[in-house]
C-alpha cells in the first residue's frame, strides 16, 4: 500500500491533507478494520471534509448526527470504534479536538 | 505502554446541571473513543433520566461558593445572593447558552445520543424504591432498574467512575 509511505502525525492521521485521495481513503479504512467503504461511509467522510474545509476543525458527533444525514446508531454501525475519530482519519483530517 | 481503557461504568449521583453533565460527557466521550460505557443513575442523579425532570435541570446557586459573575473568572457572588428568586434560573440559562455554543446538547437529546451510541443506561433500584418511582417515570432510553449487585456484575472489567 502506498499509504504506508505517507507522513503521519502523532495520532497516526495524515500529516499533509494534500496527500489524500479516494484511494488513500480506502487504504486508511483498511488500516481501521473497514474492508469496504460503502456509500454511507462516504456520506460521513465527505461531510467531515466539507466541515473541516469551512471551519478548520472536524465537526462534533452531535453535528455529525444532526447534519450529515447519518444518525447516531448508523454512525456507530459504520465506524464501531468511534465515528468522529475514525472517519476523520479516513478523511485525511487530524483527530477532532472537541469533547462532544 | 500502559493498558488502554476498554470499558467504563459511570455513576451519576447528583441532580444539578453541573452534577449531571460531567457523567454524560464522559460516557459520550468514551463511546467516541470506542470504549464500552455504562451509565448508572442514583439518588438525584436519576433526574437526568426522569421524563418530567430531565428538561428542567438547573445549576444550584444556593450553597455554591464557586459561583462567580458575570462568568467563571468574574467576582465571587456572595452566597446569600444565590438565594434571590430567579438566580438559579438565570445562571442555568446563561450556562446553557455557553453549552449550546460548544455543541453540548440539552439533557434529553444528550441521553438519546448516548443511548444510540451503544451506552447502556440503568437506574438505581434502591433510589427508585425510596422515591416511589416506577419504570414508567423514566425516559425510554433507560434499559433497566438494577440493584447495586447487578451494577457490579455488569461492571466486570470496567473502570468505575463516580460523579
Amino acid at each position: 500500500m502506498e499509504t504506508k509511505s505517507l507522513g503521519r502525525d502523532a495520532d497516526g492521521h495524515l500529516a499533509n491533507r494534500n496527500d489524500w485521495n479516494e484511494k488513500v481513503a480506502e487504504d486508511l479504512a483498511i488500516e481501521e478494520g473497514i474492508e469496504k467503504l460503502t456509500d454511507r461511509h462516504w456520506i460521513v467522510i465527505n461531510f467531515m471534509r466539507k466541515e473541516f474545509a469551512e471551519k478548520g476543525d472536524a465537526p462534533s458527533i452531535r453535528k455529525l448526527t444532526k447534519e450529515s444525514g447519518v444518525d447516531t446508531k448508523e454512525l456507530y454501525a459504520l465506524y464501531p470504534k468511534g465515528p468522529a475519530k475514525k472517519s476523520a482519519k479516513i478523511a485525511g483530517l487530524p483527530k477532532p479536538k472537541g469533547c462532544i | 505502554m500502559s493498558q488502554p481503557i476498554e470499558k467504563v461504568s459511570i455513576i451519576v449521583s447528583r441532580g444539578s446541571l453541573d452534577g449531571i453533565y460531567p457523567g454524560l460527557i464522559m460516557a459520550n466521550g468514551a463511546r467516541m473513543e470506542g470504549i464500552d460505557a455504562t451509565l448508572f443513575f442514583t439518588f438525584f442523579g436519576l433526574y437526568a433520566v426522569i421524563n418530567k425532570k430531565m428538561d428542567n435541570i438547573k445549576i444550584a446557586t444556593v450553597g455554591n461558593p464557586a459561583m462567580c459573575v458575570p462568568d467563571a473568572m468574574g467576582f465571587g457572588l456572595p452566597t446569600w445572593m444565590g438565594a434571590i428568586p430567579g438566580m438559579s434560573r438565570y445562571a442555568t440559562s446563561k450556562m446553557k447558552k455557553e453549552m449550546e455554543k460548544l455543541d453540548i446538547p440539552p439533557v434529553r437529546e444528550f441521553v438519546e445520543m448516548i443511548h444510540d451510541a451503544g451506552c447502556k443506561l440503568y437506574g438505581c433500584k434502591a433510589t427508585v424504591d425510596m422515591f416511589h418511582l416506577t419504570k414508567k417515570d423514566f425516559c425510554p432510553q433507560v434499559d433497566d432498574i438494577i440493584s447495586v449487585g447487578q451494577f457490579y456484575e455488569m461492571s466486570a472489567g470496567a473502570q468505575i467512575i463516580f460523579t
